[in-house]
């Protein structure tokens, strides 16, 4: 067999793998016909409402749901008294249980108090206003530094401070506190010539799909039930439901529907486990949708954030030492994910001295959800506007200064293991290089760059792949498909089998049909699902050759595998006609029945990844407004599977952070509660506020993949901030250090610079 | 004989050790003697961390063999978008 078995050999020659064929989902897509989460209808189906509550903070005295059971059409209302405490102390599970149904407490406006299930929609928003809720309004907090301080409302009586010592004695709103780093940072900042400090604070986002949250759960009495949304993860929101209401996994058959985006708010439960609840008290199928309202004030956006980051550098353009403080608030339950910024934060940096602690925060808002490399834009914003201010200062080339410091092979990366190969000195070589970045600027605009890394990982995977009678191959795995992962399947199948491209056919099997997959997040999902799909068609190819030699009569080691064609080995195996994967497949049933390969894995070795960014900006001096007018997205893709995709994934990251940059940010009031949750008044940049964003696909292979792929998805979120940022102190020589760079905030810096 | 090195949650669980010297041939087998040895690390090693050997980050295959003399980091559980 022509197979490498060795996963650290790399293959370089493709027939298929590079390609950019039509994505098998594109047609549906834009047709209508693919189906979303809200698009699914279950015989007497009933529909569900949620109420919310309007509070920051809150004891839930009292909830009368008297009059709302009694308006005709309600069948069912729960409450946390319908969800009783099943988690078993696992306390990750007891915390989605508080947040998917408030316990006694409301800890932020928007928290689920209540649901009603109705035979109509209006009938159940009706009923959601008859339930009364008697509440002791409490001290609320949302600002990152005031729930640090010692007098600020505590939310949680027994959390007390994790990761210092003394260990305190008195709760807090302080979670933990992370420490990464090495070398002496004080001895790194006497060597500097010149050393910058500057304190920083970003805003909350959100992740800004453009699907609400949504799913039709039924549960019997006995136990049994299926739910159908649109999530990252079925059968993430299979063991979790399972978990919250003590159900027995294998019985309820969790299946996702087509997605309209995630981007890390789609990793947890929200409306599946009230559905369901809703479900086993009403006895009927229940359909749950959210508006945009609660998809703002109900799920989970990002941190807010207060930075400090000192950088110290010499003459030369060498950085010394590098320092970093972060102060992360997640919401009202710990994880905040600051460990992550914290780890992120020097990444790009061969740093022989750097100390990064973080402080994990909880306030106010509603619990945090990932967002595509969580926490990392927000902490590399910091550093890299750090880094930017000290290359203008010593006068240096922005792309020399990070080539002089840049993490290369064997690099000892910031957050202590050492980098293998990666690619980020490639990817500013290619920044340098590219027209972009010699072309001349016009009067008024200002250029930024800045580098990102991302972690990647890989985790559980399982595939399924049949050969039919017809030749054709499908191919079926259990992760969610949001950024092309069918297509790429379709690719590496193809490849491993010889076949062309629309030969193969890929789908996402429901909880039932396939082993354990873990979420699409991470950029995890053409790294883990390649291993698994190339090791599938792998083993199918190995079945092939075997009934090839049972057809020939020769032993199944003298068969060879060869552009879709068993054939023998050499002369001494015999002389015979090569068999074509159809020839074969035509015989199934008579050469020992169906064919098929499977594998299954929990990949590890994903490889980091790195990008820099070039953004050109123009600044209305009378209104603050910045337009990006040009942007390039130079990154590291290991090996692109399916380029067009692989190009996406670099322009939708780019767009999302230059929306983040420049408009995005959750507005609270005094009350505690949102100000601005819907589209009209959080801004999102739509396609009218970017230009074409350009892009540098740059290949330096994965080891730890078959074809070298590293995941692409999340890295290019990570730049624009700072990309962004460090354009507008081009052009006005003003360095922000508050994110959204929204008009009002600009116009006000333009505005103190003129005095 | 490997050098174990710590980084973000652990360090104060650990007494303010950095690192730590141990026997262990896979990754299980060195978060149970972590955990026998130091019992304050116990709760965060149990609520999930990432091992990286020879910068290779694992988090979860934590049956895979580490090498005499690898460079092994406990770092926190790693989450995406």
């Amino acid at each position: 067999m022509p197979q490498d078995s060795n996963p650290h050999l790399v293959k370089k020659q493709f027939d298929v793998v590079g390609t950019r064929p039509l994505r098998p989902d594109g047609i549906d897509k834009v047709t209508g016909r693919a189906r979303f989460g809200a698009d699914m209808f279950a015989p007497g189906m009933l529909h569900g409402a949620v109420l919310r509550s309007p509070h920051a903070h809150a004891r839930i005295k009292k909830i009368d749901v008297s009059k709302a059971l009694k308006l005709d059409g309600v069948k069912a209302i729960v409450t946390s008294d319908d969800m009783p405490d099943v988690t078993g102390g696992n306390e990750d599970l007891r915390v989605i249980l508080c947040n998917v149904m408030a316990r006694g407490k409301v800890f932020y406006d928007g928290h689920a108090v209540a649901a009603v299930a109705a035979v109509t929609p209006l009938i159940a928003r009706e009923a959601v206003k008859l339930i009364k809720v008697d509440y002791e309004v409490l001290p609320h907090v949302t600002d990152v530094e005031a729930a640090m301080k010692p007098d600020a409302p505590v939310l949680h009586d027994d959390m007390f401070t994790a990761g210092v010592e003394p260990k305190p004695t008195k709760p807090s709103n302080v979670a933990h506190r992370y420490h990464f780093g090495h070398g002496d940072v004080a001895k790194g900042f006497k060597a500097a010539d010149f050393v910058i400090e500057r304190t920083f604070r970003t805003e909350a986002t959100h992740q800004g799909y453009i699907e609400p949250h949504a799913c039709v759960a039924t549960l019997r009495a006995d136990g049994t039930g299926e739910l159908w949304g649109c999530t990252q993860g079925h059968f993430m929101i299979r063991s979790t439901c399972a978990g919250l209401l003590g159900l027995d996994a294998s019985k309820l058959r969790v299946t996702a529907s087509e997605i309209g985006g995630g981007f890390g708010g789609k990793t947890t439960v929200f409306l599946e486990p009230v559905a369901l609840a809703l479900s086993r008290k009403s006895g009927k199928p229940v359909k749950l949708v959210m508006s945009r309202d609660e998809v703002f004030r109900s799920t989970g956006p990002t941190a807010s954030t207060a930075i400090r980051v000192k950088i110290g550098i010499r003459k030369d353009g060498r950085i010394t030492a590098g320092e970093a403080e972060l102060k992360f608030q997640g919401g009202a339950w710990p994880g905040s994910l600051v460990d992550m910024g914290a780890m992120a934060a020097f990444a790009c940096y061969d740093l022989e001295n750097v100390d990064v602690i973080g402080w994990d925060v909880v306030a106010n808002r509603p619990k945090l959800a990932p967002y595509r490399a969580p926490s990392a834009p927000m902490a590399t914003y910091a550093v890299e506007s750090v880094v930017q201010e000290l290359a203008d200062k010593i006068g240096m080339d922005a792309i020399d200064l990070r080539l002089k410091n840049a993490s290369g092979d064997g690099t000892k990366s910031s957050f202590g293991p050492t980098y293998g190969t990666i690619g980020l000195k490639a990817t500013l070589e290619a920044a340098k290089k590219h027209p972009h970045y010699k072309s001349p600027l016009k009067k008024g605009q200002g250029r930024g760059v800045a580098c990102g890394f991302w972690f990647n990982f890989g985790g559980n995977m399982s595939v399924n792949l049949t050969v039919n009678a017809d030749g054709t191959v499908g191919v079926t795995n259990g992760s969610p498909d949001i950024g092309g992962s069918r297509a790429s399947m379709c690719l590496m199948a193809a490849e491993e089998l010889g076949l062309p491209y629309d030969q193969v056919h890929a789908i996402v099997g429901d909880t039932s049909s396939i082993g354990h997959c873990d979420i699409t997040d991470g950029s995890r999902v053409t790294f883990a699902a390649g291993i698994a799909t190339i090791n599938a068609a792998r083993d199918a190819v190995s079945k092939l050759c075997g009934r090839a030699a049972a057809i020939w009569g020769i032993p199944k080691d003298a068969v060879v595998w060869e552009k879709g064609h068993a054939k023998p080995a050499g002369d001494n195996a015999g002389k015979f006609k090569p068999l074509s994967l159809k020839e074969i497949a035509a015989q199934f049933s008579k050469t020992g029945g169906p064919i098929a390969g499977h594998f299954e894995v929990n990949a590890d070795g994903a490889g980091v990844s790195f990008g820099t960014h070039i953004a050109d900006v123009e600044i209305d001096r009378d209104t603050g407004a910045t337009r990006v007018v040009r942007y390039t997205v130079c990154q590291d893709a290991g090996k692109a599977v399916h380029p067009s995709y692989v190009e996406g994934q670099f322009q939708g990251g780019a767009v999302q952070g230059i929306g983040w940059a420049l408009n995005e940010e959750y507005v609270y009031g005094a009350d505690g509660r949102m100000q601005n949750a819907g589209f009209l008044d959080y801004r999102i940049a739509v396609a009218s506020d970017v230009p074409m964003i350009d892009t540098v696909i740059v290949e330096v292979p994965n080891p730890g993949h078959p074809y070298g792929v590293r995941g692409v998805g999340e890295t290019p979120i990570v730049p624009p901030l700072a990309t962004v940022a460090n354009a507008i102190a081009n052009a006005t020589g003003i360095h922000m250090t508050h994110i959204p760079m929204s008009p009002p905030r600009l116009l006000k810096a333009l505005a103190e610079e003129k005095g | 004989m490997l050098h174990v090195k710590l980084g973000g949650p652990l360090i104060v669980e650990a007494g303010g050790a950095r690192a730590f010297d141990i026997e262990a041939r896979t990754i299980r087998e060195l978060l149970t003697l972590l955990g026998d040895q130091h019992p304050h690390m116990r709760p965060v090693l149990e609520k999930g961390v990432s091992v990286a050997v020879n910068g290779t980050i694992y988090r979860e295959a934590f049956l895979t063999e580490i090498p005499d003399g690898a460079e092994v980091f406990i770092l926190p559980q790693l989450v995406g978008g």
